[in-house]
């Protein structure tokens, strides 16, 4: 019977060193899109501002790669990340955006304050978008391709050290 | 999120109405509007939320009694993203309120409740449900106690042959 007294021994060891292991694991907040890979769901949203056009899943799906930011502007990390998508614009990534439950002026006062590197912004006021393409809050960047094909996604805000990432799976999207 | 915690922390009715004569009351009523305007001094900035109305079916009921109970049973079973240890039933962020206008407008179109959480499985993973199914990374969770199960009838059966 010593055998056994060992054996168990042995196991609540290893399980309960897999706590210790799990537990000083940093956490994993973010709930990731399953769309990765996925062709972007049809969608078609009326303008967020008045200078620039609304946003539909076809503009997506007009043979360039784009980045598409998912915004609002009482989202502050948003803000945070404005130098950040006006770099990306002036590296040549043509970006197109989601305004999510935000009023016209509103977003327009946040793009006078931070900036406008947005070729289209469609309106979401009931998050349907962002619920069909798997983002979880604001800001989300996807990366989509030139046939509408979602393949990459970072979540919140774009730190200085995400810029070169974001150009470099736009460039593999086929930017 | 932060709109649970303010009820349940300083629910001041109950001592007004209790004890508003004794010096007791006095001070519980004013540490409490003391604890209020601290939180509210802290949970401002992370109030940071939109101004937009909610979406149409987030707080309205479907008209059909049926249909809603069926969306009621369902929301129960949905995480929502924002707060996420809430049911979508249970969250009043308003990204809970967008899925309930999702669950509640499909479920009214004809879907069953197992085609709108597959509808969000797809987008978000197994994660936003909150219904345990079987599959190549939950197996283990109904394996081992059956397996423990069987360990354990196997020692006491020995322990108690023994003993006999």
């Amino acid at each position: 019977m010593r055998w056994f007294r060992w054996i168990m021994l042995a196991l609540a060891a290893a399980l309960f060193g897999l706590f210790a292991y799990q537990l000083t694991q940093p956490k994993d907040e973010f709930v990731h899109s399953a769309m990765i890979g996925e062709t972007i769901p049809a969608f078609d949203l009326p303008p967020a501002v008045p200078d620039r056009p609304g946003l539909s899943s076809v503009h997506l799906a007009d043979g360039q790669a784009k980045l598409l930011n998912v915004f609002a502007s009482w989202c502050v990390p948003c803000a945070a990340e404005a130098p950040n998508l006006a770099r990306l614009e002036a590296a040549g990534a043509n970006i197109v955006a989601v305004a999510i439950r935000d009023r016209p002026e509103d977003v327009a006062r946040f793009l006078e304050a931070y900036g406008n590197p947005f070729s289209r912004i469609g309106k979401d006021d009931i998050s349907a978008v962002q619920l069909s393409i798997g983002s979880s809050g604001v800001p989300e960047t996807f990366v989509i391709d030139g046939a509408g094909i979602i393949r990459y996604q970072h979540l919140g805000d774009i730190r200085d050290s995400d810029v070169s990432v974001l150009l470099a799976e736009l460039r593999e999207a086929g930017a | 999120m932060t709109r649970h915690f303010f009820p349940l922390f300083c629910n001041g009715r109950d001592a007004v109405a209790d004890g508003a004569r004794t010096g007791v009351a006095v001070r519980w009523i004013s540490a409490c509007a003391g604890v209020m305007t601290l939180w509210c001094a802290i949970a401002m900035p992370a109030t940071a939320q939109d101004s937009l109305p909610p979406a149409p079916y987030a707080y309205t009921q479907i008209e059909d009694p049926a249909l809603e109970a069926k969306a009621r049973a369902l929301m129960e079973t949905l995480r929502c993203l924002k707060c996420q240890s809430q049911s979508i039933a249970d969250s009043d962020a308003p990204m809970a309120g967008d899925m309930r206008h999702q669950v509640r407008t499909r479920i009214a179109a004809g879907e069953s409740p197992d085609e709108v959480r597959s509808w969000l499985v797809e987008r978000y993973g197994d994660y936003v449900s909150y219904k345990p199914a079987i599959s190549a990374t939950t197996w283990p969770l109904f394996a081992i106690p059956l397996i423990l199960l069987t360990l354990v009838a196997f020692v006491l059966r020995r322990r108690l042959g023994r003993a006999r």
